[in-house]
Parts: structure tokens; C-alpha cells; sequence
């Protein structure tokens, strides 16, 4: 059967990157300069979030045959995506630059890796879910080893590729047990045969286990998070830093597609599952997180926390939980964007500003990246008036108004512990003078810097004012599923 | 009043914004600009302030000044303002002391004068947002808020050991503050979806969910006031604060926690609040009694008077304990006074230890040859820490103590101690510190206070002097509000 032609209409943002993606990798191949790349990149990614924007629609609406998705969650989550991509690349321009890292094959990776996290998000079928996540993962694994000369991004990368490959085999024998209970690959047929009862609930189960193992190692939640430090602290920072941040709102929607959507009649099963792990992954993130020395492996562990924070609300699986989880996954985007993001621009050619150390006395220096730095880390301790706040206030309410209140005590002595690693950067900028060999630069990257500062106050800002993103996700999670 | 815009609402906006302005004003080589521009803002702060107290009708115990605007509607949270007898004075407080810190910290204070003078009005600001809040978000915002400045405020112009104070501090804090979230949530759901304080007010819960309730929010101001056992990091960030710091400290941010005892425990959960009267009571009667003779023993005159803070604080949870109109409103009169009482020994203590770089009691001896006026005010305030008929210290203390006898004679003699603690630890300090031979030669080389550290020290004398010979302005305006206050905690709430 030919597909009639709006198919095609609903899959045009991904039509459109894989263009973009294609000129970017030619670019440099015709003899156009590196910057044409970057600046084509950049475009390329903002015509995602337009044609996005207005190829969307707030209905609902399958395309090729049930494998492909366009609903109002999956367009908020695909301009978010394609936004913090921009948001990456303008904050490691200056990183890779130094580096010799800034050029086609680098952002044509970064542009496939987008690609594969938007098919994720439009996924209504195992098919297409597992092959956003492998375009995506293959993409992720190549930036990481992109400085092959390096020990340590060699080794994140094999361990990374090692552990992702382990967890796709899990995920895909999940899945299979799934397609033979219910003899379908289709997320919305999967969903009305668990409703009307499988034969077996054992097996469902089983299966379940499988693929929530899956999940969890995509978002990176305990104990499945081994990669997570590895990753982030071996890998150059430029990549570290968009490895944390969009592919986590295609891991939310990846979580969504497959618990909110294909399996909400086992939420019963799945929701024990994921208790464990979040609260695993708030211990293990915000304890292990204490013993760094290095921020890019604090703000690893950090990420595992948060990540827990996240499962806390999709566990929840209601609407409530839905959308204060996406608000949560969307705010930490925001948050660890700007906290790799300082880390990059700190950076210089063969400095890395990656050991706690290096942020003694910043203030001293640079009073206003110090203010930013944080309010990046005050926020992610969640602390009003930041948004980090309500982000936490979003998860916690729906947990309680489920009646998990000892889950939510749990959570917010977490936090408790949590909020010392934060306060200890605030305190290395702030308290502490600045060391004698000084590794700060001064400004050298002006777009980097307008970021940050806009990065800063939009935290300030959402949580001054956060009603506008929290009816976002409310309104995207409704549309989609309710 | 501005269009649209209350008086509360400058109240918190304005020093907020100077602060911002401050900041804005680069680094130390403004110095000069910023001092004058944060005195102007603290000035502003009072004076929109003002309005609060001459408008306040003392008559009604309802909400005044109120402003309510639609926040996050999402989860039906309102940026909803307003004071009544409890609240209103502490807002004048504190906006008052933010102008004596101000002017503390004038000369005091050399490196990024900016930024600290912006802590302390930003930090001004937020409070004053506390005390007025109606929301229990907006409530809660404000209350977190509040520990960063003086995180900061500490960790950066603090003493030698002054990371671990600051971190102390706002963990601590925090423990407690994080566990009333949780419990403002679940009262979010009891009352069928809304954030309104007030409203809280009236839902009726069970005893398990009162007991739980009453146990998160003690928690969170316990920790605050701070009560004996959980005491222990108010020495701390004490003595290494800067004197701005440790004066906003004992002034206005314990009074904090008192206040939500107040807003919070007594009036939502009243029926665990009697229930565990004891509890309080009884942590009150250690703090008052056992941090006293704690207090008698120290060498170091900040500290000595941080352990006296709290055991003054255990005076005002007794009292609120004792649910009778003298008890509360000798607790609230009592923090008033600690507010001036406390500020001024810590300033004085400043004033000492600018000249001497030292703390230590045994570093001094004889001050008074050197430094008269400085002498005679000091001792004024230090009588009024004692609770001298006639200063501000005597009218809570009598009045607490007239409101235990009628509940329980032994809690009275047991409280009434404090007369006698108070007086040892706080005249026997001031005699090593300002009477007999000079012993150390720095002493004999000290200045008396300036101007400007006259003019700090003499308005919180007349303040002192006027509440202790004339009370009634103060009582007044929380005679109709305390009464409210008893009266519905008197109902019980219970449903079974």
C-alpha cells in the first residue's frame, strides 16, 4: 500500500533533519569552511523546531500503517529536543573549536543523533522505537569516541557501547516476549490486549522486567547507571554535555511510549519496578556524587538523582505524575545544559575546567558567571525561587496526592543530602579565594557567554513565573493521553 | 499607595530591587555609591513599611493590607499577601533592622561591599515576604529563599571557621524545611486542593494525620527558633558570622520559626497541639534551664550570647505552649524585645571586637575606662538581656511567666529561673569584659564609638526604653489576632 501523502506531512521534521544532516556532512566534503557546517547545523536545527511547530497538531494522528506517531506530547518534546540541541552546539562551538573537533562529521553525528531521538519520540511501535533508540545510541557512541587519541574517552566509549548493546539485547528480548503474548508490535494494540487479560501474567511480567531493564539503563537510573559517570567524565566535554541533555527528554519519551501508552494496564506490575529504582537512584546518585572531585562526575551522579526524580513521577502513572515528570526531565535539561555549558566555556585549549578545585574563587573573578554557575546549582538542589523547585514540588505533589507519602519523605531527605554537593560548588566560587595558578580565563566566547547568561535567568525567570512550561506539559500530556 | 501595588508587596519588592541595583553597580572600586545606595534602600524599605503600623486597625483580627493575584493556577497557587497583630510587627521589625545592619556594616566591611550590602536587602526582602505570605507556596518559597543570602552572608565575611558554619547552617535548616513541603502537600489534598494558609485553618484531620503534621512542622521551625535539642547550629553560625549577619540571625530569622508555630502548628493541627504540649514545654523548660548554665560557662562572648538567644527563644515557645492570651502575646512581645536586645549585643560585641579582633571574654577587662559611652550603653542592654523592669526583656518574661502560673506553678518556677540565669551569665560577662583593672594593653588603646556607631546603638536603647516603660502600643495591635487565635484553637478539629 502507498502511504497517502499526510503521512509524509506528519513525518517532515524528521524528513527535513535528515536533509540538514545529509548537507552537513557534504558541506566540508565540497570544500565549504567548518563554520558553514556549524551554521548550517544550527539552522537545520531551528527549521526542525519550526516545521515541528507547524506541521503539528494537537490531535493525535498515526501515519504509515501505526508505526509513526504525531501527537501533542511528542511535538512539545521534539521542539524541546531540537531547542537544547541549538543550545549544545552554541555552547561547545568554542570547546570543539579549540579542539579541532568542530566540523562536519561531528555535528552530521550530532544531527543523526537528534534524527534518532525525534523517531523515539514519534515511536507507536516497538519497531520504530527501537529504531530511533539505536540510531540515536550508535550516534552517542561515535561522539564519545571522537578523540581516539584519548585513554579515558576510548574507554568511556567502549564501556558505553559495551553496556548500550547489553541493554538493546534486554530491551529487544523484552520486546519479543511482548510481541508473543499479545502478537503485536503496536504500542495502542499491545495496550488493549493487556487490558482485556493475557494468558499468562508471569510471562507479562517477565517480560516487563526486561524491558524496563532496558529503560532504565536509557535514562541511566540505578542500577543500571554504571555507564553514566564513565560517560560523562571521559567523554570531551562538549559531548558530555549534550549526552545529558536531550537524549534525556527522548529517554522520557521513550519511557512514556512504552509504560504510558503500551503498557498501562500492567502499571500495577511496572510501577513496583520502577520505585525500586528510583529510589536506588536517588541513594546511589546523591551519595556517590559527595565523594567527587571532579564536576563533571558530580554532575554525572547528579543526573542519576535526578533521573530517580523523574521515575518517581512516571511511576506514579497518572496524568499528574506524567506531566510533572516531563516538567522535571525538561527543567534538568535546562539546568545540566548550563552546568556543562560553564564547564565548556571554561575551558580553554589544554585546560579543562573539570576538577572541583577549578571553581575556587570565581566569584572573585567572574562575579556573574559565579552567580550563574549558581543559581545552575541551587536549582538543581531545588531551591526556591529557582525551578528546580518546582520541579521537585510537581513530582512530590503528584506522589502524594497518590497517597506515597513515605516515597516522598524519602525523596526530599535526598534532596537533603543532595543539596550539601551543591552548596559545596557555591561554596568553592564563593567562599574560597581563588587559586594561585589561575585556570579561569577571561571571556573569550561571546555567544557561549550571552547563553549562559540567558541559560541563568530563564532558571530565575521559570521559577519567578513557572505556569507557562507547567501547562505545557500538562496540556501535552493530557492531549496525548487523556 | 501605588496603583495596583500594596504596601506589603513594596515592602518585599523594594529592597529587592535595590539589591539587584547594587549588584548591578559592579565591584568594590563603587564602593562609596553602594553603601549610600543601600542605605537609601534600606530607608525605603522602613518608610513603605511604616504605612503597616499607622494604618493597622487594632481592632479586627481579619487579614489587613491584603493583596491576592493568580500565580500558578495550575495547582491553584496565589501570590496572596497579608498581616495581622501576629505578623505585622515583624515585618516593621525587620525592616528596621535591615537599616541598622546597613549602617553596621558601613565602614566595617572592605571587600565586595556590594555584594554584601545586596545579601542583607535581598535577604531583608524575603523575609518580610515570609511573614506576610498567605500561600503556603508563596510561604514556603520565601522561607527557602531566605538561607541563601545568609549562606552566603556567613560563608563569605564569616570567621575562620566559617564553611562549616555556613553549610551546618543551611543543611540544618533545611532538614526541616523540606519535611513541612511534604506536609503542605498533603494538606494541599485535605483541603481539596488549595494553598490558602487560612483554609487550612479549617480542615479538620484526623489525630494520626494532626500528630504527623504537627511533627513535620515542628521540624521545620524547631529547627528555626532553634529549640533545644536541635539547637546546635545557631553557635555555630554565631560566632562566625559576620556582626550583620549574626544580628539578622538572632533578630529576625529565629523569629521565623516562632511565627510558624503560630501560623502553622497551633492553628492547623490544634487538637496534636494540645496533645503535645508537653513535648514543647518540656524541650522549652531544658532550653531555658539547661542552655542558661550552658551559657555561663562560655569564653566567647558571641557564643554566650547565642546560647542566650536560645534560651529566650524557649521562653517564647513556652508561652505559645500555654494557650492563654498572656503566654502568646508575652511570646511575641519577648521576641520583639530579643529582636532589639540581641541585635544590640551582637552590635556591641562588633563594635568591640572591629577595634580588638577578638571574642574572647578573657581578652578584655576594664573597657570601660577607655570606652564610657560605649560602656553605658552596653549595659543597658545587657540589663535588658537580663530582664531589668523597665527594659523590653522584662515585659515578655513577666508576662510568660504570669501565663505558666495560671496553667502550672512548677513550669513558672522552673521558667522563672532564666531571671536568675540571665542575669548571672549576661552582668557577669559584662563585668569581666567592661569593669575592673585594664588588663590587656590593646584595651588601653581602644576608641570610644563614633557617631555612626552611636547613632546604631542609641535608637535600639530608645527602642528598648520604650517598650519597657510603655508596652501597650506593641500589645495592642496583637490583642485581637491573639484572641482570634486562641479562640480557634480552642475548637477542636478533630474527625474520626
Amino acid at each position: 500500500m502507498i502511504p497517502p501523502s499526510t503521512d509524509f506531512l506528519i513525518a517532515l521534521p524528521e524528513i527535513s533533519l535528515l536533509v540538514v544532516a545529509s548537507v552537513v556532512l557534504l558541506i566540508e566534503a565540497y570544500g565549504g569552511s567548518k563554520n558553514a557546517a556549524y551554521i548550517t547545523t544550527l539552522l537545520g536545527l531551528l527549521l526542525g523546531c519550526v516545521v515541528v511547530a507547524f506541521a503539528g497538531s494537537p490531535e493525535t494522528r498515526l501515519a504509515f500503517g501505526g508505526l509513526y506517531i504525531n501527537d501533542a506530547m511528542g511535538a512539545t518534546l521534539k521542539v524541546l529536543t531540537c531547542f537544547s540541541a541549538i543550545m549544545a552546539v552554541i555552547y561547545s562551538r568554542q570547546y570543539l573549536a579549540d579542539r579541532g573537533m568542530l566540523g562536519g562529521d561531528y555535528l552530521a553525528l550530532l544531527l543523526f543523533a537528534v534524527l534518532g531521538m525525534m523517531v523515539m519520540i514519534s515511536a507507536a511501535h516497538f519497531l520504530t522505537l527501537y529504531l530511533g533508540l539505536e540510531l540515536l545510541s550508535l550516534a552517542l557512541y561515535a561522539m564519545v569516541a571522537m578523540r581516539r587519541d584519548d585513554v579515558r574517552a576510548s574507554e568511556a566509549a567502549m564501556k558505553y557501547f559495551v553496556l548500550g548493546a547489553l541493554a538493546s539485547g534486554l530491551l529487544l528480548y523484552g520486546m519479543s516476549l511482548l510481541y508473543g503474548l499479545t502478537g503485536s508490535l503496536e504500542l495502542g494494540r499491545i495496550a488493549e490486549v493487556v487490558h482485556g487479560g493475557v494468558k499468562s501474567e508471569k510471562v507479562l511480567v517477565f517480560a516487563l522486567v526486561f524491558v524496563v531493564a532496558g529503560l532504565g539503563f536509557k535514562l541511566g537510573a540505578a542500577p543500571f547507571h554504571m555507564w553514566i559517570p564513565d560517560v560523562y567524565h571521559g567523554a570531551p566535554t562538549a559531548v558530555a554535555l549534550f549526552v545529558g541533555s536531550a537524549p534525556k527528554l527522548a529517554a522520557f519519551a521513550f519511557a512514556m511510549r512504552l509504560l504510558a501508552d503500551g503498557l498501562q494496564p500492567a502499571h500495577g506490575d511496572w510501577q513496583q519496578m520502577l520505585a525500586v529504582m528510583a529510589v536506588a537512584s536517588l541513594a546511589i546518585g546523591n551519595l556517590a556524587a559527595i565523594m567527587q572531585t571532579n564536576i563533571k562526575r558530580m554532575l554525572a551522579y547528579s543526573t542519576i538523582s535526578h533521573m530517580g526524580f523523574v521515575l518517581l513521577g512516571i511511576m506514579n502513572g497518572s496524568l499528574a505524575g506524567y506531566s510533572g515528570a516531563m516538567f522535571y526531565a525538561v527543567t534538568y535539561v535546562l539546568m545540566s545544559l548550563g552546568g556543562f555549558g560553564m564547564v565548556a566555556y571554561l575551558s580553554r585549549a589544554g585546560v579543562e575546567a573539570e576538577e572541583l578545585d577549578d571553581y575556587k574563587g570565581l566569584n572573585a573573578k567572574h562575579p556573574w558567571l559565579a552567580a550563574v554557575m549558581g543559581m545552575f546549582m541551587l536549582s538543581m538542589a531545588g531551591l526556591p525561587p529557582f525551578v528546580g523547585f518546582y520541579a521537585k514540588l510537581t513530582v512530590l505533589q503528584a506522589l502524594i496526592g497518590a497517597g506515597w507519602i513515605w516515597l516522598a519523605v524519602v525523596a526530599v531527605m535526598f534532596s537533603l543530602i543532595g543539596a550539601f554537593y551543591y552548596l559545596r560548588v557555591v561554596k568553592l566560587m564563593y567562599f574560597d579565594a581563588p587559586a594561585a595558578t589561575d585556570t579561569i580565563p577571561a571571556s573569550h566566547a561571546g555567544d557561549a557567554h550571552m547563553l549562559l547568561s540567558a541559560n541563568g535567568l530563564a532558571i530565575l525567570l521559570l521559577g519567578i513565573l513557572p505556569q507557562p512550561l507547567m501547562t505545557l506539559c500538562a496540556y501535552s500530556v493530557q492531549m496525548s493521553l487523556g | 499607595m501605588l496603583e495596583g501595588i500594596g504596601y506589603l508587596s513594596l515592602t518585599i519588592w523594594v529592597p529587592i530591587v535595590v539589591g539587584i541595583l547594587i549588584l548591578a553597580t559592579g565591584d568594590d572600586r563603587n564602593a562609596a555609591g553602594q553603601r549610600t545606595l543601600a542605605l537609601v534602600g534600606s530607608l525605603l524599605g522602613f518608610l513603605v513599611a511604616v504605612p503597616l503600623w499607622t494604618g493597622f486597625d487594632t481592632a479586627t483580627p481579619a487579614i489587613q493590607f491584603e493583596e491576592m493575584a493568580e500565580w500558578i493556577p495550575a495547582f491553584n497557587i496565589w501570590y496572596h499577601l497579608g498581616v495581622d497583630g501576629i505578623s505585622m510587627p515583624f515585618v516593621l521589625l525587620n525592616s528596621f533592622t535591615t537599616i541598622l545592619v546597613v549602617l553596621a556594616g558601613w565602614q566595617v566591611i572592605r571587600t565586595k561591599v556590594g555584594q554584601y550590602m545586596a545579601a542583607f536587602l535581598i535577604q531583608s526582602g524575603v523575609i518580610n515576604g515570609v511573614f506576610a505570605a498567605l500561600d503556603g507556596v508563596l510561604f514556603y518559597v520565601f522561607f527557602e529563599a531566605m538561607l541563601i543570602p545568609l549562606y552566603l552572608i556567613i560563608g563569605m565575611w564569616g570567621g575562620p571557621n566559617r564553611v562549616y558554619a555556613a553549610i551546618k547552617f543551611f543543611l540544618y535548616t533545611l532538614l526541616g524545611s523540606l519535611l513541612m513541603l511534604v506536609a503542605m502537600i498533603y494538606l494541599f489534598f485535605q483541603s481539596g486542593g488549595s494553598f490558602e494558609i487560612l483554609e487550612w485553618h479549617r480542615v479538620g484531620l484526623t489525630m494520626t494525620a494532626q500528630i504527623l503534621l504537627f511533627v513535620a512542622f515542628f521540624f521545620a521551625f524547631a529547627v528555626k527558633v532553634p529549640m533545644w535539642p536541635v539547637h546546635t547550629w545557631l553557635p555555630d553560625a554565631h560566632v562566625e558570622a559576620p556582626t550583620g549577619g549574626s544580628v539578622v540571625l538572632a533578630a529576625i530569622t529565629l523569629k521565623v520559626g516562632a511565627y510558624g508555630f503560630l501560623r502553622f502548628t497551633l492553628p492547623i493541627v490544634p487538637d496534636a497541639s494540645h496533645e503535645l504540649a508537653w513535648l514543647i514545654v518540656a524541650f522549652s523548660l531544658v532550653a531555658v534551664v539547661y542552655i542558661g548554665l550552658v551559657a555561663l560557662v562560655q569564653a566567647d562572648m558571641k557564643k554566650l550570647i547565642a546560647y542566650s538567644s536560645i534560651a529566650h527563644m524557649g521562653f517564647v515557645t513556652l508561652g505559645f505552649m500555654l494557650f492563654n492570651p498572656l503566654g502568646i502575646e508575652g511570646g511575641l512581645v519577648q521576641m520583639i524585645s530579643h529582636g532589639f536586645v540581641s541585635a544590640a549585643l551582637f552590635l556591641c560585641i562588633g563594635v568591640m571586637y572591629d577595634r580588638m579582633h577578638s571574642r574572647q571574654i578573657a581578652d578584655y577587662g576594664g573597657v570601660a575606662n577607655t570606652m564610657p559611652k560605649f560602656a553605658a550603653l552596653f549595659m543597658l542592654f545587657a540589663m535588658a538581656n537580663a530582664g531589668l523592669p523597665g527594659t523590653s526583656g522584662f515585659v515578655g518574661e513577666f508576662m510568660v511567666v504570669l501565663g505558666a502560673v495560671k496553667v502550672n506553678f512548677w513550669w513558672a518556677a522552673a521558667a522563672a529561673l532564666t531571671l536568675i540565669f540571665g542575669a548571672a551569665y549576661t552582668l557577669w560577662m559584662y563585668k569581666r569584659v567592661v569593669f575592673g583593672k585594664v588588663a590587656n594593653p590593646h584595651v588601653a588603646e581602644l576608641t570610644d564609638i563614633d557617631g555612626r556607631e552611636f547613632l546604631v546603638l542609641a535608637l535600639l536603647a530608645v527602642c528598648v526604653l520604650a517598650m519597657g516603660l510603655y508596652p501597650l502600643p506593641v500589645t495592642d495591635v496583637m490583642h485581637a489576632s491573639v484572641n482570634h487565635l486562641l479562640e480557634h484553637v480552642a475548637h477542636s478539629k478533630l474527625v474520626y
